[in-house]
């Protein structure tokens, strides 16, 4: 009866703290977001959005130079990395089920998902800052898209992993050549699965700080010329956190605000979109 | 293809047009994929060679040299070092039973119309931008644990032997132990997910002749699911210690960034990633920025072997599931 009762008692130990673990995730995730909503959304104003980043000490100012450079950076990173990773997805997924080159793809790839972002900028800097003249615009959006391509290729492969056989089989009895079918029979067949990584790898970018700090850098003014450096918001978000001015702490408390609503945003549109898929 | 033989000129014609154009196709999908393969290796080299002053001048006395001194030229990797070490550990120990916690939930006493939900949110924590975690921890976690929790368990443990110098000195809130708890944070949502992807690998027949023997929910996952999932949840457990070593904004915003080595963990300190994000913007040219880059590559390759130790355990953990 005794160990009866112990073991009854461990197992409600047991559940009780697990179930304490699951409240301490949920906590922690409500408290961050509470306190970023509160401070957030009182820096939000029209101010915030159409004018530029204040000189130290000013008053007032706000992000509009910081938020049109990130688009810019985000949107080139997208164009530049999204038919990089598709491409190399439809290699590893079509033509490299077997070969040695494409495991080894596969593995590099994957480390390359959780490596420190922040040695990607190092690199970039030393390929592109250092030797041609300078921080850009541009180098910002090599460095993201070194942290991009990996996120689409892997979810590329993925998907087309899952595309039946038969599939493919009855476009090459009809005569088509392997380019066809892969273009336009089994990459279509999966466009919801690949729409969804891209969308993962735009959330992912979008709030990397590290990468940016020296190679985008910042920029205190207006400008879409993507060969400067280029103001951006998680570095003005850094920069001004760590400011000792009041407005400066506000203006980051509203781009952090910003940046989590459209990376839980974006991530909340790429399970919607991938959901549907998988039900039809 | 070849056994088609009907207007045999034009038929060959686009056959050869094809074949072409398979092989340019590819050409292209594998230069595109090596592309991928290039960039590991050339970071890799970039940063050898930029690293290389720093190497040439302490050798690799660099890396157990607890020196920084920009104005005198003088640096060695071992504070940071310290730091990134010592911060990644305090994360894990919060860390692994907190995910274990959660993984054990959702897999097992979770209703399951909440499992979904409540495996979302998780997921959806750790898309959060890190930036956002060490503004929070600066302004919000900080102070409260400066507080109202330092002085607490300074007065509980400071007196303990051993580890009663860990709780030493001013709270102030910013410091390793601090950088470690929200670190801790950053890193459950990626620890716990992929170990409630490995407890969904057991198959069901396993669990239930133990349930049927009469186990409770405890020892069915401490004695059945366990043993059988360990080597992925060593793998879940790997993953988040690479993402903890290279974690740089979450860190920089509360470790306090002082390149020492201090034994009490309520003292600022640095880490790898936190050194980099202040330092390199305003290096010099010279044996600042090279010590820099030699701080970068030895950072790669630790997060490398981490990661890839990871990925090997978690690919065989989940391929004994199509066994």
């Amino acid at each position: 009866m005794q160990l009866y009762s112990r073991r009854v008692w461990t197992n409600r130990i047991g559940i009780a703290l697990s179930m304490g673990a699951m409240l301490f995730g949920l906590l922690a995730l409500l408290w961050i977001l509470w306190t970023l909503f509160y401070n957030g959304f009182s820096a939000l104003s029209w101010e915030f959005f159409t004018e530029d980043t204040p000189a130290p000490g000013s008053e007032g100012g706000g992000l509009r130079n910081a938020i049109v450079g990130s688009l810019m950076i985000v949107g080139m990173t997208t164009l530049v990395s999204t038919p990089i990773g598709i491409l190399a997805g439809i290699y590893l997924a079509e033509f490299g089920t077997t070969s040695k080159f494409a495991a080894m793809t596969r593995f590099v790839t994957d480390i390359m998902l959780s490596a420190p972002s922040i040695v990607i900028g190092l690199f970039v800097y030393a390929l592109m800052v250092a030797t041609l003249g300078g921080f850009s615009g541009w180098a910002g959006s090599v460095a993201l898209s070194l942290i991009a391509v990996p996120v689409v290729v892997r979810t590329t492969e993925n998907m087309l992993l899952l595309v039946p056989t038969a599939l493919r089989e009855a476009a090459f009895a009809v005569g088509a050549p392997r380019w066809q079918v892969s273009l336009k029979v089994t990459l279509r067949a999966v466009k919801a699965g690949v729409v969804t990584g891209i969308l993962l790898a735009i959330a992912r970018v979008t709030g990397e700080t590290a990468p940016l700090l020296f190679t985008a850098l910042n920029n205190q003014f207006y400008s879409t010329d993507m060969s400067q450096p280029m103001g951006n918001l998680p570095v003005v978000i850094f920069q001004f956190a760590m400011s000792p001015y009041e407005n400066w702490v506000n203006l980051a408390w509203g781009g952090a605000l910003l940046i989590a609503l459209f990376v839980l945003g974006v991530n909340i549109l790429a399970r919607v979109l991938f959901r549907k898929k998988s039900t039809d | 293809m070849r056994a088609a033989q009907a207007p045999v000129d034009l038929h060959a014609e686009q056959v050869r047009k094809f074949k072409l154009q398979d092989f340019l196709f590819h050409q292209v999908t594998l230069a595109f994929a090596f592309l991928v393969l290039a960039a590991l290796v050339g970071i890799l080299i970039s940063l050898a060679m930029e690293a290389l002053p720093v190497f040439r001048e302490s050798g690799p006395a660099f890396l157990w040299t607890n020196v920084w001194n920009v104005p005198e030229d003088q640096y060695g990797a071992l504070s940071a070092i310290y730091g990134t070490v010592v911060t990644s550990i305090i994360a894990l120990v919060i860390a692994v039973p907190v995910s274990f916690g959660i993984a054990l939930f959702l897999t097992e006493t979770c209703p399951v119309w909440l499992r979904r939900p409540l495996g979302t949110a998780i997921e959806l924590l750790a898309g959060v931008p890190s930036i956002i975690y060490g503004i929070w921890g600066l302004f919000v976690f900080a102070p409260l644990f400066a507080a109202h929790v330092q002085p607490h368990l300074q007065a509980a443990l400071g007196d303990v032997p051993v580890i009663g110098g860990w709780f030493a000195g001013p709270p102030i809130g910013i410091g390793i132990l601090t950088a470690g708890i929200v670190l801790s944070l950053m890193v459950i949502p990626f620890v716990a997910s992929v170990m409630r992807d490995v407890f969904e690998t057991v198959p069901p027949a396993l669990k239930e002749s133990a349930y049927g023997v009469g186990c409770t929910t405890w020892e069915v996952v401490i004695h059945v699911v366990l043993p059988y999932t360990r080597v992925g949840v060593i793998g879940g457990i790997m993953l988040g210690l690479g993402r903890a070593l290279g974690e740089t904004m979450a860190v920089t915003f509360v470790i306090g960034n002082a390149n020492r080595i201090v034994g009490s963990l309520y003292a600022p300190g640095t880490s790898i990633a936190s050194t980099l994000a202040n330092e390199f913007g305003e290096a010099d040219p010279g044996l600042h920025i090279s010590a820099l880059f030699a701080l970068g590559l030895v950072l790669f390759i630790i997060t490398f072997v981490v990661l890839a130790i990871s990925r090997w355990l978690i690919r065989r953990s989940v391929a004994k599931q199509g066994r």
